[in-house]
This record gives structure tokens, sequence and C-alpha cells, in this order.
């Protein structure tokens, strides 16, 4: 069983693409993995024949288990799945009794052919031989690599040992870190250039100096890291022995929709074809206030408290039987049509399941819109490590008091959940203005 | 019985302390008599010029270092013993009687096959046991094992593993001492096989060039671990090759321990005096195999037996008996003496703690550094 | 204090401790009449008379073995080889005698010998003549391996190895006899055994580099501080024992490392110390060590082939820029 989320430790076989006895060749989709997080297309690691089929559809397996065996058509398999029987967990269990790798690959061949190319290859889990075949399998060189990866198989991070260090000691995210060593390495000016809040710098002048090269907005934000003042670690030690380990609390806010409205109907007036909803501007609105107010676009990191340089939200969307939040990367950066868009393209993906892990993990706030449902009024919970969630409640006609008179107005509830730890009442009140701000006169935006 | 006068015979115009064997080149060096009877009578007029606490302490010698060694055999044999374990016996006489012929502070080196020089240099039976068994109480505190038996209070600088390893040590060693004007002298022994090798010529080559005193004995037991003399040497008189050195050379009778004795007495003579060296070549029989993992299937026993015959205890036992030196009963009491002594070596070697972990670390350096510490 | 070349400065050492203790010998090929074939033994013979400086036959194994001998029963000899390519002839001596006497006799026999002379690449004499053969005896515990860079490292580190009680290797460069810098006078100026020296600090990246090497290195660093890499340049003057904190500590500051050697890559000294780095600075590392050697051949005759079998400023700039992701 493949490792096909960060996250994941056993997965289920949705279902085989292939049947025992047909043809597959390097690359080719094997079968459908549902993983913790979403349904993941396993491709072959090698050219042959899908002998045996160990894990049927819809059972479970731990990493690492042997699911399949594929090699020549007439090689004897029989010592591998004899040993296989006997190392072979017990269905779902613990993953470390598992067969290796080489155990599983060294097997199937009796007797050594003269042209031994490695044809035959069990789909145990294991690092790719190498970055290019990792790339390869993916159907397209990913030079990025390390922090891109590709669906099925997901390249190991490349990282110095310094720089491994120094980000487990600051808590970066390696995964957010795009390197700028040789094949994608993550070295020591990748880590310190994100601590230091100036983004990836993966090029260097031919003097000598460094520069700093803007950041794709596909690729996760970069961040600075600010050590926790020991005020911080107090408030952060007591408000978390008050209330769970995120200590949440809520500010609510009513917001008049109407000029936000009249934009969205404005647009896609011009345009049917961009269908911009109102919640694509809240996302849109959220970002450029985020950009306003970085205290709360960070993360409680323990040690530091990081602060995201780029809006990285994350946007709940109900799936069948849960929840899932693809992320807009850099939405700060992005035009109304472009969230639009992608939050399209994701949300779909995410019902069917078909969502990357690097589409879902690693935004940097959230926003939540019950509003669909009728919800008035809500408060969410933080998704760690963020630092804070919008809940959006459902947008209705109200009586207003507008220069001394009632009148009615398109009015919205939101609340949001901040982390205590990294964003106290002010500074979430204040970001909670702009928001509002800039949502009841979305010229804001362009201002 | 011919004896090498130092005479020398060609001299460099000029330089009297070049010292050559006395023949002319092209004579051939006397081989030792092997006729039984001019033996007899030779170690009887050897004998005569003797008094007796020597004669007796040489004999002793003999014995204690044969029955060191059956014992080592034995304890070899149940695992007392590792690595490897060369035996002397056989051989006893040239040991014995050579280091019979030097002062205590004279100094003396060896090959691998050091047992006897060990003991009869002055160390002492429990030592080298306990070197042996491995312990800490051993002469080289259980590190060096049969083959690297040392001790500084008596001059005894090693038990040597690489053939003729020891050769040019024991020049250098003959080097020092005339460097610092002192009359000792140094012997160096070594097998016949460490003939061929390069550092014995260039050895004998610098101590004629240097006029070293060093007393170069050959202890030829004809053969080189499995392979015999005549298989291995295009010209098998050994002595003679001093000749290429203008070095004093003697064969001698090494199954005599008088004979050996005396023939060193001369070469020591010419060493403390003049600083000359000298090429003894003995002619010995090893009657053990060459180490204790020995098959011994390249000599007949019948070789053996022939060569037993003239055992240089028996020998040299037999001509005190005849000198009436020692009576039989004088003879068993040797007997039960070196049984205890060797006894009370075992039981050392047994009661001996073996070398603290510790140990392994230390005595790599005389001057330990630590790497960075500026003092 | 002097300027004078490291052939004079090593000529200050064995007169000063020739003079200080009469146990102290010179022996070697060429050393007395013909005051030394790189002249490093000039005017000794004549100062301190034939007892002293003793020229000998050309039969290296003897010679070398005389002075372990010697220095058992208490002498300390000083045994020049002509180049350190004859001391092949010597290893048996060397390190069956000298490096495991002390221990082998339990503590009893110290060796207190030096063996020097020129080693490593020299100009044009080919494969037998031009070699750097440091790893071999640096393997050996009991043995002390010291190659200067400086003339007074060379004058204080040989004065110390004389001093030492233990055999030491001491490995000059033919190629840096005539080198100049500045030496103490002071008779009893020395540089201990098994200290590093920071030829040059620097924070970008570590060059360690011996012999010949060090003033490549310092070359390469002037080069780089050009480029905007400023670089530090670590000689660990002894091998063995290796001064492997001062290194490790360079490391730990720069994160980058280049080790610079003229002996073939092989098994080598510059092995050694990036394994000892991967062990104990790994997290420190933020590229792989990387090694410039020499040319994993025997030397060539032939000029041109034989500048490309030796590393030079060149290929250490580039390792660094490798080791710095510059390129």
């Amino acid at each position: 069983m493949p490792k096909l989320s960060p996250t994941m430790e056993e997965g289920q076989l949705s279902r085989w693409l292939k049947k025992e006895g047909d043809k597959v060749s390097m690359g080719e989709p094997l079968a459908e993995i549902d993983t913790d997080k979403a349904t993941m297309e396993m491709q072959a690691l090698g050219n042959g024949v899908l002998r045996k089929i160990l894990i049927q559809d819809g059972e479970s397996a731990p990493l690492g288990q042997l699911i399949a065996i594929i090699g020549e058509p007439d090689e004897d398999i029989s010592s591998l799945l004899s040993q296989t029987e006997t190392a072979q967990p017990a269905k779902a269990s613990t993953p470390d009794k598992a067969p290796t790798q080489e155990e599983t690959q060294a097997a199937p061949s009796p007797e050594p052919r003269a042209e031994s190319k490695p044809k035959d290859e069990a789909l145990a889990e294991g690092p790719p031989r190498d970055e290019t075949n990792a790339g390869d399998s993916g159907g397209k060189g990913d030079k990025a690599g390390s922090a891109g990866g590709n669906g099925t198989q997901r390249a190991r991070l490349i990282v110095s040992p310094l720089a491994a260090r120094m980000a487990a000691e600051s808590g970066i995210d390696l995964r957010s870190v795009s390197g700028s060593g040789p094949g994608g390495r993550i070295i020591k000016r990748d880590v310190l250039d994100l601590v230091a809040g100036k983004g990836p710098a993966p090029a260097t002048a031919e003097d000598g100096q460094r520069t700093v090269v803007q950041q794709s907005p596909a690729e996760p934000s970069a961040f600075r890291d600010a050590p926790v003042s020991e005020m911080r670690r107090t408030i952060a030690k007591r408000l978390v022995t008050s209330l769970g380990p995120i200590p949440h609390f809520f500010l609510t806010t009513e917001i008049e929709m109407d000029r936000a409205a009249e934009m969205r109907a404005g647009i896609n007036a011009l345009d049917p074809e961009l269908k911009i909803s109102i919640n694509d501007i809240i996302i849109k609105v959220a970002a450029a206030a985020l950009r306003q107010h970085p205290q709360v676009n960070a993360s409680f990191q323990d040690k530091v408290v990081r602060y995201y340089e780029h809006a990285d939200i994350g946007v709940a969307v109900a799936i069948e039987d849960g929840l899932i939040t693809p992320i807009v990367r850099s939405a700060d950066q992005k035009s109304l049509s472009q969230i639009a868009s992608e939050i399209r393209d994701l949300s779909g993906r995410a019902r069917n399941r078909k969502l990357r892990p690097e589409e879902f993990i690693g935004a940097t706030f959230s926003v939540s819109n019950l509003g669909m449902f009728g919800i008035d009024e809500f408060t969410a919970v933080i998704n760690p490590p963020e630092g804070a969630i919008l809940a959006i409640g459902a947008m209705a006609p109200k009586p207003v008091v507008r220069e001394n008179e009632i009148v009615v107005r398109q009015m919205m509830r939101v609340t949001m959940s901040c982390d205590h730890r990294v964003i106290d009442g002010a500074t979430g009140a204040k970001f909670l203005q702009t928001f509002k701000k800039i949502l009841e006169n979305p010229l804001f935006l362009v201002v | 019985m011919r004896k090498r006068a130092p005479e020398p015979s060609r001299r460099q115009a000029g330089d009297k302390s070049v010292a050559v064997i006395d023949e002319e080149p092209g004579e051939a060096i006397d081989s030792p008599s092997l006729d039984q009877e001019a033996v007899k009578e030779a170690q009887k007029e050897r004998l005569s010029g003797l008094d007796r606490a020597t004669l007796i302490g040489i004999y002793h010698e003999m014995v204690l270092v044969r029955r060191f060694e059956e014992k080592a055999a034995e304890a070899y044999s149940s695992g007392k013993i590792g690595g490897f374990c060369h035996l002397y016996i056989g051989q006893e006489a040239v040991a014995i009687g050579a280091i019979s012929a030097i002062r205590k502070d004279d100094y003396a080196l060896t090959s691998y096959r050091e047992h006897a020089h060990a003991i009869a240099k002055g160390m002492t039976p429990e030592s080298v046991m306990a070197e042996l068994y491995g312990k800490a109480g051993g002469c080289s505190k259980g590190k060096g094992g049969s083959m690297h038996m040392f001790d500084r209070e008596v001059n005894f600088l090693g038990g040597h593993g690489i053939v003729a390893g020891q050769i040019p040590l024991a020049t250098g060693v003959a080097f020092a001492t005339k460097y610092k004007g002192t009359d000792q002298v140094t012997l160096c022994f070594f097998g016949e096989a460490a003939v061929n090798q390069g550092a014995f010529h260039e050895s004998l080559n610098m101590a004629q060039l240097w006029k070293l005193p060093c007393i170069y004995i050959c202890e030829n037991n004809q053969y080189g671990m499995g392979t015999s003399l005549k298989r291995a040497m295009s010209f098998q008189d050994i002595a003679e090759k001093a000749r290429a050195y203008e070095i004093a050379a003697e064969f001698v009778d090494g199954m005599d321990v008088l004979a050996v004795r005396e023939a060193t007495q001369r070469a020591v003579e010419r060493a403390r005096k003049d600083y000359l060296p000298t090429l003894l070549e003995v002619r010995t029989y090893r009657f053990m195999g060459h180490s204790m993992s020995d098959p011994g299937n390249y000599r007949t026993r019948a070789e053996i037996e022939q060569h037993q015959e003239r055992d240089p205890i028996k020998l040299f036992a037999a001509s005190l008996k005849e000198e009436g030196v020692l009576s039989d009963a004088e003879f068993k009491e040797i007997e039960a003496k070196v049984k205890e002594q060797v006894e009370r070596a075992v039981q050392f070697a047994e009661d001996s703690p073996l070398p603290a972990a510790e140990e392994l670390f230390t005595d790599v350096y005389a001057n330990p550094i630590v790497p960075g510490k500026r003092d | 204090m002097a300027v004078v070349t490291m052939r004079e400065a090593l000529n200050q050492a064995l007169r000063e401790e020739m003079l200080r203790d009469e146990n102290v010998f010179l022996m070697g090929e060429e050393v007395a009449a013909y005051e030394g074939a790189y002249k490093v033994t000039k005017g000794l013979l004549a100062e301190l008379g034939d007892k002293r400086v003793i020229d000998t036959p050309i039969t290296e194994l003897g010679f070398a073995g005389l002075g372990v001998g010697a220095a058992m029963a208490g002498l300390r000899p000083i045994i020049e080889f002509m180049t350190f390519n004859f001391s092949i002839l010597a290893t048996d001596q060397i390190i069956n005698s000298a490096a495991k006497m002390l221990y082998m006799s339990g503590g009893q026999f110290k060796v207190p010998i030096v063996f020097r002379g020129p080693s490593g690449s020299a100009f044009q004499v080919s494969s037998q003549h031009s070699q750097a053969i440091e790893s071999w005896f640096s393997y050996f515990p009991g043995l002390k391996v010291v190659m200067p860079s400086t003339p007074a490292d060379a004058k204080g580190l040989l004065k110390s190895a004389i001093r030492d009680d233990d055999p030491v290797i001491f490995m000059e460069q033919e190629r840096m006899y005539g080198n100049k810098g500045e030496v103490s006078d002071d008779v009893e100026f020395t540089i201990p055994l098994g200290v590093a020296d920071i030829k040059r600090e620097g924070t970008d990246a570590t060059i360690v580099a011996r012999s010949l090497m060090v003033p490549m290195a310092l070359k390469a660093a002037d080069v780089l501080e050009q480029q905007g890499v400023s670089c530090e340049v670590i000689d660990p003057r002894t091998i063995r024992p290796l001064d492997i904190e001062t290194i490790l500590k360079s490391v730990k500051k720069t994160n980058r490392v280049v080790i610079a050697e003229e002996s073939h890559p092989y098994f080598g000294v510059s092995a050694e110390i990036g394994s000892q780095i991967m062990e104990r600075a790994f997290d420190y590392l933020d590229a792989s060590v990387r090694r410039v050697s020499g040319a994993d051949v025997p030397m060539p005759y032939a000029k041109n082939l034989e500048e490309l079998a030796i590393p030079g400023v060149d290929q250490i700039v580039a390792a660094v820029r490798e080791v710095a992701y510059l390129d």
C-alpha cells in the first residue's frame, strides 16, 4: 500500500482499474485508493502483468503492505506469495511488519535473467528509485520536485541536513518550502529566506548576489517566523489551560452586503461565464483584509509565531461523508475571476475526492460558509495550525437604521474564531473592521 | 670444532678495524663435525674449562625451557593459549648457549619462536606463560602474545613476527650502544629462512660498514615453516654469505650447547672490544612443527628421529654424567625443581587477571595527544 | 623573526634540536657529504660531525629498521627519506615495528623517531617519484603524521616531532621547499602536534587543505572573496591525530566544506575527514562534503598531463561554488 498522503496510515482499495492477467506499464493507473482525505489513483511503478491481487475492492491495508504482484507472465511468484502469507500482517494491522520493498522486489525472480531490468516490482511503498523516475511516473518532468510532487507518487523531500534542522527548530513545515538547490534541494538559504520573509530565492545572479524571486501564486505562501515573546508564551499557556488545545474566542459582526451583491450582479452581467458568487467575493475581501492585517494571517508554532506573507485561504466544502478544505493559494494576488474559477474547480474535485494533498493541506486562514443552508450565524472551529476561521451566515434582507431611517438592507452575519495564542481581541476586531469596510464598499478592492 | 679466530686475513690498507673471515676467498669455512665421538670429546674439553655452577645453570635452563614448552603445548591444546604458538623444542642449545655467553645488560632480539630466549635472558617463566595465556600479568601485559615477548629490565627486545624484521632492529640497537659508547653487545637471533630477506643483507652491510657490535645468530633448523632450506636457498652455506660483507663468520653445531656458548663468546669479544659484527650459522633442528597447527607432511618421522638422537639436552646430560658433574639424584632434583617452576608459571598464568578493558587503548602512544589541545 | 624558506626553516629545526639533545642523530641517503638531495641538511655534517649526520647506503628498509632499533635503545633518530616514494620499501619497519612496538611490548618500548622527507607531487618526475601517500601512514595507530604548509609550521612542528616520544612521519613537499615565510629564531619555538591552524577566517564555506593545497586554498579564497564568498581555510597540519574539533567548529559555522588534497581520492585522508564531518556535524551541513583530489591515475610525466593530475586553484573555486550553490 503506497503512501498517498502525508498523514495516511492506511488505505482502502476503492476499486481496481486492472484485473489479474492484465498487462500494465509504468505510470499506468492500477487502482483507486481512498486515503484519509481523498481518492487517489495509484500508478504502476514497473512494466509487466498484474499477476495477483491480494487486497480486493473495498478492503483496507496499512502502508507498506503488499497489495498486488506485478511480474513477467511466466514468472514463478509462489515464493513471494508464500512469503507474503507469512509476512503479511493481518488486514489493517500495524504496518511495521509489512515486507520491505527489498524483500518484495527481490523475491519474484528465482533465476537471474540476462537482462534483469527491474521489470518486476511489487506494489509496496518505498521511495522512488530516483527523482527523475518519480517525476516521470507522474507523466511530466517535475523540476521543482520536492515541494510540488504529483498525485500518486509524492516525491520525497530533498533537503540539506542543516536546512532540515533549521526548519525543525523554527517549526517550518518543509513541504511549504521550495528548494533552490540542485534537484530542488531545500538548503539553508531557502529556510533563512522564509524566516526573513523574503520568500524562496532559487537563483543567484552571476555576480554572486542573491536575488529574491517572486514566488509563483501556485505555491504555498512564504512566511516569516518571529520568536514567541515571554508574554505571548504565558498568554498561550494560560489560555490553553482554560479552553482546550486552541484557545478560541469569537468576534461577530453584521455586514451590509448590498454593494457586494450589486458588484456581483454587475460583473456577471458583463460576462455570465465568470459566474462570480458572493462567496468568491468574500474570499477576495478576506484576502485583501489579511494583507492589511498580517497578524491575523498567522499561526502559533510553539516556539515561534509564524506570519505568512500571502493569504492561502482554505474554503470549507461539504462533501458526502465529511468536509474538506481546498485552498486558494495566494488569494491576495489573484483576481476575482481567478478565485471564482479556482474554487469551482477545487470544490468540484473535492466532491469527487480527487484533490491532491497539497491542494488541501497548508492554508493560512479559512472561510466556512453555511449561508446556503440558511444558517444566520454560527461559530466555526479553527483548522490548526491556522490562526483564525471566518464563519459566514446567510445573506438576508433586514431592516436597519440608516441616517435615522429604517431601511431594508441585505445583511450577513460573520463570526471569526481566533486562536488567542496569536490573535488578541483587538487584533481580530481590527481585521474584522477592515473586512467589513471592504465588503460594504467593494470599491476598496481596487483602491 | 674449528674455531674461527677473529684474525683478519685481508685488511684494507690503513684500516685496522676491518675484521674478516680468516680464509682466503674460495676456501670454505669448516662445517661443524657431526662425528659423535669427536663431538663428545670436544664437549668434554669445553666442560672441563667451566665451573660446576655454570654447567648446572645451563643444564637447568635447558630442561626448564623444554618442560615449559611441553606445558605450553598442553595449554595450547586445551585452548588456554590462542593464536600461534611456535615451539623451540630441539633448538634449546642455541638460545641458552649463546645467551649464557653475554652479560645481563647486553641485548637480545629474536623472531617469534622466542620462549627460550626470553627465559634464558632472564625473564621469569611466570611472565612468559602469563603472556601466552593473554593475561595482565604477562610480560607484555597480554598485548603481545606468543610472538611478542619483551622485558626492558633484562634488555630483551622481543619477539618479532615478521621474518627478518628484528635484524635491522638489532643492528640499530648495536648502533645505539656504540653511539653511546657503551661496551654492550647485541645478540640477534633469526631462522635460516630470514637470510633470504633483504633486511638480512641490508643489515649485515651496514653492521660491517659502520662496525656495529651485533652478533647475528642464524638458527638453521633447516625448514622455513614447511619449506626445506634446499628448496628455498640457492646457496645454502649461510656462514659463507658473510664473506659478501667481510664479516667474521662461523658454522656452529647447534646441538652442542657449549659449542654455541664458545662461538658466541668469541663473537662477543670481537664486538665488545672492536665493535665488530659476527655471523654465526648454528645448525640445529626443530623437533616439533613450525607452529601448533603444523601438519608435518614435509618431512619424515625417520628424519625427525634421526635428529632426536642428538637431542641437545640428552647430549649435554650424557657429558655431565660421564664427567661426573651431576649424579642421578641431582638430575632428578633438577627435574623436580623444574617441574615446580613450570607449575608455578602455569598457576601464575591461570591466576593472573585478564587485561582490563581500558588497556585496549593504552600504550598506543607514549605521548598521547588530545587533538586541538595547545599546551 | 626572519623571512626564510621552508628548506631553511627545516634546516634550523634539525640543527637546533641536534644541538639541544646529544641523542638526536640524522641518517639517510645523501644527508651528510652531499648536504641533502634537497639541501635541507646543508651544513649539518660540518657543524655536527659524522657521528651525528650519517650517509646511508641506498637501503631504506635497513636504515629505517636500524633507526627503530636505535630508538628502542634510547636514541632519537631522524631518518630522512630522500623522498617518501622510497619509504615504501621501509614500510615493514615503519608499520610493523615502529608503530606497534610500544603496544605489543605492553608499554615498555617507546620509539621516538622521526621519518621525514619530501612527499607529494614533484615536477615532472613521473609515477614513481611523484605521489602522496600520507593516507597509508595515517591509517596506523601508533604513528603520528605531520604535513606542514608554511616555513614557520615546518620548523615548529619538526621540533615538536623530534621531541615527541612516538614515531612521527613528517612529510614535507618538494614543491614548497623554496616557499618563504616569517620564522621565529627562538630555539624554544615549537608548534604542538595535533593542532589545526585556521589559515584564514571566513563564514560561507570551509576549505580543509594540507601541505601544497594550503597555498592553493588561500588563493582560491582570494578569488572567491571577489565573488562574494567568504572562505575559512583550515590546515590540520597533523593528519594523525587529527584535530577534527577545529574542523567541525568551522563546518558548524559555515555549513559547507571542501577538502582539498593532492593525493588520490580513494580511501584517503579526505574520505576520513568527510566521514567524521558526516558523523559529527551532519545536521550542520547545507551541502554534501565535496572533495578536490589528485587524479585517480599514476602521475604522468608530460607537463600538460601532470598539471591536469594535480588539483589547482580553479578546481577548489569550482568546488566551493558548488557547495555554496552559486552555479
